[in-house]
């Protein structure tokens, strides 16, 4: 790693820690559902409303990793937030690589809830910081995105923590 | 489902395995259940366009395994704080992903009782293809 050779501009560092526009994603019986089903869950929690409320919940649960959908509208980009995005800016490396995901909850009220279908969640998406590393696969840009989940209530529901590589 | 307690858990032990091995069908569900509908893990042609082997495991998919053992693992009492993995190898269709914890740290703070995972997805050689780590809590006995 060569400092000289930087590929973090000026411009790239007054982006750090701008959020960018805030993105709606919907959590619906069919969706948990849906995203359940095709990680092989079991539990009865991320499937059937009377289950869930059985168990304490407001209505069907989230699964792990599933942050809603967000609101398909024709002509736009139907990402969603914070996995591979921030990549606008101009680096001279072609390949990317989604490097990874964590993901963090916050289940404890009154400041936090535990996702369930009916919530509408307002994702805000942020870069918090870019690194330049030299591996494998030759010198390489990582930049860090973290995302952060409000649901209709104001409650911080969830965070999600993205890295990207450029290289 | 048996709930596991914090008093059952020691530092260094292994948590119950989860093994999975993706169909094709599944991609494609997966595809659709979380909106990544990216062709190298459904069209064979386009796969071996970009010079890969094959179709490949979404990596997020391989993340929702590793919650999946993390939330059958904890019961109806625990609560899920953190988990994630770096996307670190490829894993393929009609291949065995096994998903593994190690417990790494356990503590208690603020009446809440605090176990701090190793988690990874495994390949059929034994590599580590998504190494990460997770936050649990568990329920106490007394």
């Amino acid at each position: 790693m060569t400092t000289a050779e930087s590929v973090i501009s000026d411009e790239m560092r007054a982006a750090i820690g701008v959020e960018h526009a805030a993105g709606v994603m919907e959590i619906e019986n069919t969706n948990c559902r849906m995203f359940a089903r095709s990680v092989g869950h079991t539990d009865a929690i991320f499937y059937d409303e009377a289950a869930a409320k059985a168990r304490g919940y407001r209505g069907i649960v989230a699964p792990p990793g599933f942050l809603g959908t967000p609101i398909f509208k024709p002509g736009s980009g139907a990402g969603a937030p914070g996995e591979t995005g921030g990549r606008g800016f101009a680096v001279p490396y072609k390949r990317i690589l989604n490097g990874g995901t964590d993901y963090e909850y916050f289940p404890d009220a009154p400041d936090g809830d535990v996702i369930c279908a009916g919530d509408t969640i307002t994702a805000r998406t942020k870069i918090a910081g870019f690194e330049e590393a030299s591996g494998s696969l030759g010198p390489m840009l990582i930049t860090r995105r973290e995302t952060t989940y409000t649901n209709q209530h104001g409650k911080v529901v969830a965070k999600m923590y993205g890295t990207l590589i450029q290289y | 489902m048996t709930q596991v307690y914090f008093e059952d858990v020691a530092e260094g032990a292994e948590i119950a395995q989860l093994k999975k091995n993706c169909s094709t069908q599944q991609l494609v569900l997966w595809a659709a259940g979380s909106g990544d509908f990216y062709q190298i893990h459904y069209d064979k042609d386009f796969a071996k366009g970009t010079g890969l082997p094959g179709l490949i495991v979404h990596g997020a998919l391989k993340n929702a395994f590793l919650g999946q053992l993390l939330h059958d693992w904890i019961g109806e009492r625990g609560t899920l704080r953190k988990f994630g993995c770096a996307y670190r190898g490829m894993d393929y269709p009609a291949q065995d992903i096994l998903c593994r914890g190690v417990v790494k740290k356990k503590y208690s703070d603020g009446g809440k009782h605090f176990v701090e995972l190793d988690v990874w997805t495994e390949n059929p050689e034994g590599k580590k293809t998504s190494p990460g780590t997770a936050l649990v809590t568990l329920p106490s006995k007394s």
